[in-house]
């Protein structure tokens, strides 16, 4: 009883409105209008990938202040662990998903531990740096498919092999699961001790060290956290797209796609990432539809422009750029009272 | 012991434009603590320009080189005064993402205007010729590419430590207010500092279409490249950046030819590793 009481006073207005969108999400795909269109539907379920993807890098690179340019390595494990129990052991995905889990939580703690002593642009390269290790390493490594990559048979559809056929409303719903498990997760991180502890790393390591956070300890974990999440969506995204091979999930544009849509979003906020990924993805899927047809990148082109508009214009994110119109209003307001 | 040698030489040879590509950046860091992304596109925009003026005014790239430089000092002073000036002060991250904003740009833009083939200059005057010494061959075209490179970085490095200009950059590099204070406009040395690190890199590309093929994404690894000699050599030191060019150029070649070519990317940022995890600020970082 103690701890329900507890969980009433914990729960929020911003907390109801999440329960709110989480039911309307659930609704959507019910509407016919909505399954009958499959291209609206893979936009919402890449909007829900993305969103995802961002708020795992979030947990690191938003709430912990680390700037990893390294998380399509994780993402590309957890494919490669999804896709290896289809592909290669003719299984269902889902012990592949837990092992692309556990292992990317571990190659992350492995690979972070030297780099956290790196600063600034340094473990920023370093990042770059083991992107480009993994990519290569897997490309000739001939047990996980080298640079053909896995191709998935067309097998049964259903929940056991987490692959749908006929409509997308099952991937849809998958989405949604993940969506729910990781924006949970950071919500429940946001009022726990740890989290505090991120900020406050965040905010200056020394001055937190000094009272008496073990800031090696935090940032370690909080890495493995969010490296076992970005698995969990590239396990998805395998099961989504039917294909793993390096240069799609193990690139430097995947990663800057964890960084760009939470950066654009608001880090370190946990509606930014979806935020981000609401605008971000829309506008990269529909200029390719609309313009892709033209040859040559032009969707690319728009998109680069809009990246840096952005950027410059807004460095909070769109968060941010909410927070001034919001301020904006209260300030009219109290004019107006005056 | 003569294969040996050969490899070695080349890894020198190719190491010497990666270290005057990476001068360019190591500039921009050094002065204003900014990571360049868009900075292996530059060098894919002058190895057109210097492509374009050879296919079609039959210019040799030895001339078009200085065009090149001097399109991209215009191409870096543009995206100064329209990108980077907006992103000073505000978090490392904001002026990265925006230069790559700027690289997909013009990615897609030469993508699209000049579709990704792959297009190589053939009749220049220094092409397919070779040099022999010994058992070694050399060719003329790299030979060249390399004497180029080191010549700028040594004029870029003489214009930093002796010149008034050079001066006025290090004194807006170390306090940007106590520089204003003493009289130097230091929104012109940016501009410049953008400008020149442009050049060192447009000059890198324009003497490479005569041996390299031209594509949109031929530029990538380079800047990828660019930022490990970068940091590697310790932050903003220009000999370090050259220094660490040749390095990485040796490394790659030596594990291209003994242990196999998709390895050489893989051996070269394991050299970053290797280097920054020991000296966690580069070489001759402090």
């Amino acid at each position: 009883m103690v701890g329900k009481s507890v969980d009433l006073k914990t729960f929020s207005a911003k907390d109801g409105l999440w329960v709110a969108f989480v039911v309307i999400l659930a609704i959507l795909p019910l509407i016919p209008a909505f399954s009958s269109n499959s291209f609206r539907l893979h936009v919402m379920i890449l909007i829900l990938l993305y969103a995802s993807m961002a708020q795992a890098w979030n947990i690191i690179g938003g709430y912990c202040g680390q700037v990893s340019f390294g998380h399509s390595v994780f993402f590309g494990i957890g494919a490669y662990g999804a896709g290896m129990a289809v592909v290669t052991y003719g299984a269902t995905p889902w012990p592949g998903i837990i092992v692309g889990m556990i292992m990317a939580a571990i190659v992350a703690v492995i690979i972070s531990y030297p780099c956290f002593k790196l600063s600034g642009h340094y473990f920023a390269i370093a990042t770059f740096a083991i992107v480009e290790i993994f990519n290569r390493g897997f490309l000739v490594w001939d047990w996980v498919g080298g640079a053909l990559g896995l191709d998935y048979p067309i097998i049964k559809e259903g929940l056991v092999n987490l692959m749908w056929h006929q409509s997308k409303t099952g991937y849809y719903y998958s989405a949604l699961v993940i969506f729910v498990i990781i924006f949970g997760t950071v919500r429940w991180l946001e009022g726990h001790r740890f989290g505090y502890y991120m900020r406050a790393v965040r905010e200056g390591q020394e001055t937190a060290e000094s009272l008496g956070v073990n800031s090696a300890a935090v940032k370690l974990t909080a890495m493995a956290l969010s490296a076992a999440m970005a698995a969990l969506c590239g396990a998805f995204f395998a099961q989504y797209n039917l294909r793993v091979d390096p240069p799609m999930v193990m690139s430097l544009d995947t990663s800057m796609k964890f960084v760009l849509i939470t950066i654009l979003g608001g880090a370190g906020t946990m509606l930014g990432p979806l935020l981000g990924a609401s605008v971000l993805i829309p506008l990269q899927e529909y200029t390719r539809a609309f313009w892709g047809g033209l040859g040559g990148g032009v969707d690319l082109i728009i998109f680069g422009v809009l990246i840096i508009l952005m950027v410059v214009k807004q460095p909070d994110g769109m968060i941010g750029l909410i927070r001034d119109v919001g301020k904006w209003a209260s300030n009219k307001r109290a004019e107006e009272r005056n | 012991m003569e294969t040996f040698l050969q490899v070695l030489i080349d890894g020198i040879l190719s190491g010497m434009v990666y270290a005057l590509v990476a001068a360019g950046l190591c500039l921009i860091w050094g002065v204003m603590d900014v990571i360049n992304f868009a900075h292996g596109e530059y060098l894919m925009v002058a190895m057109y320009v210097s492509y374009w003026l050879g296919f079609l005014v039959n210019v040799d790239p030895l001339v078009s080189t200085i065009a090149a430089g001097v399109f991209i000092f215009g191409l870096g002073a543009l995206t100064y005064k329209l990108i980077i000036r907006f992103t000073i002060g505000k978090p490392g991250l904001v002026a990265l993402l925006a230069t790559f904003g700027l690289a997909v740009f013009l990615k897609n833009l030469c993508m699209n205007q000049f579709s990704p083939n792959f297009r190589i200059l053939s009749d220049t005057w220094l092409g397919g010729k070779t040099f022999h010494i010994g058992g070694i061959i050399l060719a003329v075209p790299q030979l060249m590419a390399a004497v180029l490179a080191l010549v700028v970085v040594v004029l870029l490095y003489l214009l930093i430590n002796n010149t008034r200009f050079g001066w006025a950059v290090q004194a807006t590099a170390m306090d940007r207010d106590a520089a204003e204070l003493v009289g130097i406009n230091t929104e012109r040395i940016y501009i410049l500092v953008f400008g020149i690190g442009g050049a060192c890199v447009g000059i890198a590309g324009g003497i490479m279409p005569s041996y390299l093929a031209v594509h949109p994404e031929v530029g990538s690894m380079f800047g990828l490249i660019a930022f490990v000699c970068v940091a590697m050599g310790g932050f903003g030191s220009i000999p370090g950046a050259f220094l660490s060019g040749i390095l990485v150029g040796v490394v790659e070649a030596l594990a291209g030819f003994y242990i196999a070519p998709v390895f050489k990317y893989v051996a070269v940022f394991g050299l970053y590793l290797a280097v920054v995890f020991l000296r966690p600020k580069g070489i001759f970082g402090w």
